[in-house]
């Protein structure tokens, strides 16, 4: 089913004989649990941008809305998506473009989250239909608002389960005039993240902070020519700014070792690159992304080397892709490593029998399942939206 | 006076049994139940209501909170939680029948990381202290709040608050990474970590801004930042509220995000120069004050191009800082604010509502035209930037007409900024002051969704139940 409008998602949702598999086109169906459902509902006919306010900050679009549509229609006006919500259908095996209410209920964040907050963060309001089919409205068209219990949080970043989103408010920001990217060459992981901590422990507002290992920066046109590991920061504002910004953090990695520069047009393509997880996207097998305390990043790179697995790091160690082989040895390794340094880890891309039968994000706390099932069944008693998605009878 | 949902009678009447089992569970000093000594605890920041809880219990260590509240469960016991009671909402509100948990005990730093740029602490640390800890290698905690000398973190999650500096560093919500919280049952729970994200539903998210309606916060985790080199404040005055309104529009279209962007209306420049004598141009409608970040040459950069869109909206004064102290002193009226209106009135609300920023200089010509006809003054201090709006409606304490009009006039203002698309509370949070008028907001469907929201947590409603949901009838009837 893929209705134009609210009131279709709502009739779909009451007429529902049993699970429906909740999507927009699809690009994100490679990661978590494969869903039981007879039927799907789509979001994908649900589009366009029914408000923009842009001295407000404020943009609202449909569900369905493409990131690439929502991206264009706010750089018309010199602004950007200020958590730069990734495109990984290509990462995930599909052809599909990403929609923006994809990106919400998924809590895709890219490169600038390390610095500015995640998709979530930037939600000021949604609509959505739970599983009761009633229409709820949270949050709204305000920066600030503390008004009663913040569903928009809650459903964003929950994969569909508890209700469908149909519109989403966004907070977006002015784009900067100017960016530019330092290159450290040749870092094992561990000096990497402590350049990438000392740069973002600086006062210059750095707002990318990644590291790739010399076979997948070669695999990136702006840093193929520098051979070997790079660690990159990325530095985004007025250009006398990003000049002077440039040459005082240059000056604080000098201790790290040689650092060179990516100029504006480098770096714009550079940074999607890596949000799109581009160097991974050619890579066999499964895809793992783990969330860790920036410091605990080179640890999961050395502990995924030993499995032959190959990593990139982005929020200055925080966010480790891992590709590696998709067996269930791997996958331990994976949850192993990451329960090792008291981070998450969420399956991005794996066969489907094999991640129905894993844990694709960790099992949370005995007292927060039992809170977990109750919230599911507060809005979706009849248990039709998306079971299974994250939890396996869930 | 509020209304209070029926006392549960028959905990009033094991009020002896139920004090003594806390008292086994807690040293000595940390059980209050003489009602001279509950005095301090009976209402909070919003000191027109009033009421003197069953006991007030002050626990050390998150297992004595999960102690209390695994008692308080098996014996049907309502419980609100309490930071430093600085809430404008009436958060921290007892209840007859209620026992208060207050945090306030539980104020150590457990852990600051720069590397990883967090730190743990515990809920009755207060805001202040967080930055104070870090400040000598140059970090800070982001969200202000004007409380922030005595406010405590545990606080600022459950009312998610903000400050004056949003616009750039976000609200409470956006600064937090993990939280250690006791369910009403009594199980300790780590939400979150040192991590960025988590996997799963967002129950950090949900937590933050829920106001004591899921669960105690104990522990927090919060990000911290590595400080600019610098900020810098200007001031620029202007003839109208709609002109300076127009500035606002054009800074920010110009691509500008100044870290904080400040209007006073006119009431509010006259109330604060008296207090502060900041050299606030008394002849101006509306003022703005504008701060930058960043270098000497940044902060030049930026002023420069503000002050030239300012220059292009006719104003009346500008003033750019030439140093630290000259925008201390530009600051020093707006941060005196409330005290400033203190001294011309002798009771005031603090009201807080957001509307879209276009919507200022409609809203303040109706809060005009209200204030005219409840006969009582109004200052308006507004984070332009964000949309949040604080009118301070002047009253007398001592006329309890007075009051009930300023009530009436402050329930008017909120649902004005409802009605223009904004919201009821942008930092203060519903409490029990905005908790009749959550039905102005929210549909019946959405209000139940959130309280079933808040029964899958709390499902016997022991936890704050005073406050954020209208009384139901089951309350009211307890």
């Amino acid at each position: 089913m893929i209705p134009t409008d609210e009131a279709g998602i709502v009739a779909a949702i009451q007429h529902a004989a049993g699970p429906l598999a909740i999507q927009g086109h699809g690009s994100k169906l490679a990661m978590l649990r494969p869903v039981q459902a007879a039927a799907t509902l789509s979001t994908a006919g649900l589009t366009g941008v029914t408000f923009y306010s842009p001295n407000e900050l404020v943009i609202s679009a449909r569900a369905g809305t493409t990131i690439a549509e929502l991206a264009m229609v706010v750089a018309k006006n010199g602004q950007h998506l200020i958590a730069e919500p990734p495109e990984l259908g290509a990462l995930l095996g599909s052809d599909q473009p990403g929609t923006i209410g994809g990106a919400v209920a998924a809590n895709l964040s890219g490169p600038r989250r390390v610095a500015w907050g995640a998709m979530r963060d930037h939600v000021m309001g949604l609509r959505a239909v739970n599983g009761r089919g009633e229409i709820l409205r949270a949050g709204g068209r305000v920066l600030k608002n503390v008004t009663g219990l913040d569903v928009c949080k809650l459903l964003s970043g929950s994969h569909g389960t508890l209700a469908v989103i149909t519109e989403v408010t966004l907070k977006v920001l002015p784009a900067p005039e100017r960016r530019a990217t330092l290159v450290l060459k040749g870092q094992p992981p561990a000096h990497a993240v402590a350049a990438l901590s000392a740069a973002l422990g600086s006062p210059y507002a750095v707002s990318g902070a990644a590291w790739l290992p010399a076979d997948l920066a070669a695999l990136v046109p702006s840093l193929s020519w520098l051979g070997g590991n790079v660690t990159l920061a990325r530095l985004e504002d007025f250009a006398p700014s990003v000049a002077y910004r440039s040459e005082r953090l240059r000056a604080e990695l000098a201790e790290f070792g040689a650092v060179e520069m990516l100029d504006d047009a480098a770096s714009a393509v550079l940074w999607t690159d890596i949000g799109n997880v581009s160097p991974l996207v050619h890579a066999p097998g499964a895809i793992w992304k783990i969330s860790v305390r920036p410091s605990q990043g080179a640890g999961i790179v050395a502990a995924m080397q030993a499995i032959g697995a190959t990593c990139m790091l982005d929020w200055g160690g925080g966010l480790v892709w891992v590709s590696g082989p998709a067996t269930a040895a791997a996958h331990h390794a994976v949850e192993a490593a990451t329960r090792a340094a008291g981070g998450v880890w969420t399956v991005m891309r794996a066969p489907d029998p094999w991640r129905s039968a894993v844990a694709v994000i960790p099992p949370g706390p005995p007292a927060m399942a039992a809170i977990g099932a109750r919230v599911k069944a507060a809005f979706d008693p009849r248990g039709i939206l998306n079971p299974g998605r994250m939890v396996a009878g869930a | 006076m509020i209304e209070q949902p029926e006392p549960l009678h028959d905990v009033l009447a094991r009020r002896d049994s139920i004090v003594a089992g806390l008292r086994r569970l807690l040293p000595e000093s940390g059980v209050i139940a003489e009602p001279l000594r509950l005095k301090p605890y009976e209402t909070d920041g919003l000191s027109a209501y009033r009421q003197t809880p069953m006991a007030v219990v002050l626990p050390e260590t998150t297992e004595q909170v999960a102690a209390i509240m695994a008692f308080c469960s098996s014996e049907g016991v309502r419980v609100v939680p309490r930071g430093a009671g600085t809430s404008l909402s009436g958060g921290a509100l007892p209840m007859e029948d209620a026992v208060v948990v207050g945090l306030m005990r539980m104020n150590r730093i457990l852990d600051i990381d720069y590397a990883d740029r967090c730190a743990v602490v515990q809920a009755g640390v207060t805001n202040i202290g967080i930055t104070q800890a870090v400040s000598a290698r140059q970090f800070f905690y982001a969200p202000d709040p004007s409380s922030q000398l005595a406010c405590m973190i545990g606080g600022n999650v459950n009312m998610n608050s903000g400050g004056a500096h949003c616009l750039r560093y976000g609200v409470t919500a956006n600064n937090l990474l993990g939280l250690k919280i006791v369910t009403v049952d009594g199980q300790i729970v780590d939400i979150g970590g040192a991590h960025l994200d988590a996997a799963g539903l967002d129950w950090l998210g949900l937590l933050t801004g829920s106001e004591g309606q899921l669960a105690i916060v104990t522990e927090v985790t919060v990000r911290i930042l590595r400080s600019p080199e610098g900020a810098r404040a200007m001031l620029a005055a202007f003839k109208s509220n709609e002109i300076a309104g127009a500035c606002v529009d054009s800074i920010i279209s110009s691509g500008i995000i100044p870290v904080a962007l400040e209007f006073m209306d006119r009431p509010a420049i006259h109330a604060c120069e008296a207090f502060a004598h900041a050299g606030y141009p008394l002849d101006a409608e509306a003022m703005l004050i504008i701060e930058v970040e960043g270098s000497v040459a940044e902060q030049d950069d930026l002023l420069g191009r503000i002050s030239a869109i300012c220059a292009r909206h006719d104003p009346i004064s500008l003033k750019v800082a030439e140093s630290a102290e000259q925008s201390a002193a530009i600051w020093k009226g707006r941060k005196g604010a409330f005290g400033a209106v203190g001294r011309i009135s002798p009771d005031y609300l603090c009201m807080d509502g957001t509307i879209p920023t276009s919507q200022l200089p409609a809203v303040l010509r109706r809060i005009g035209e209200m204030s005219a006809s409840y006969g009582l003054q109004v200052a308006n201090i507004f984070h332009a930037g964000d949309g949040n709006l604080h009118p301070l409606i002047m009253f007398d304490a001592n006329d309890p007409s007075s009051f009930h009009k300023a009530e009436a006039f402050g329930a008017d203002i909120l649902k004005l900024c409802v009605e223009v698309g904004g919201c009821l509370t942008g930092e203060h949070g519903v409490g029990v002051e905005k908790r009749d008028l959550m039905g102005v907001q929210f549909t019946e469907i959405e209000l139940d969704q959130q309280r079933r929201l808040k029964s899958a947590f709390d499902p016997g409603w022991l936890l704050n139940a005073n406050k954020v949901f209208p009384l139901t009838a089951a309350l009211r009837a307890a």
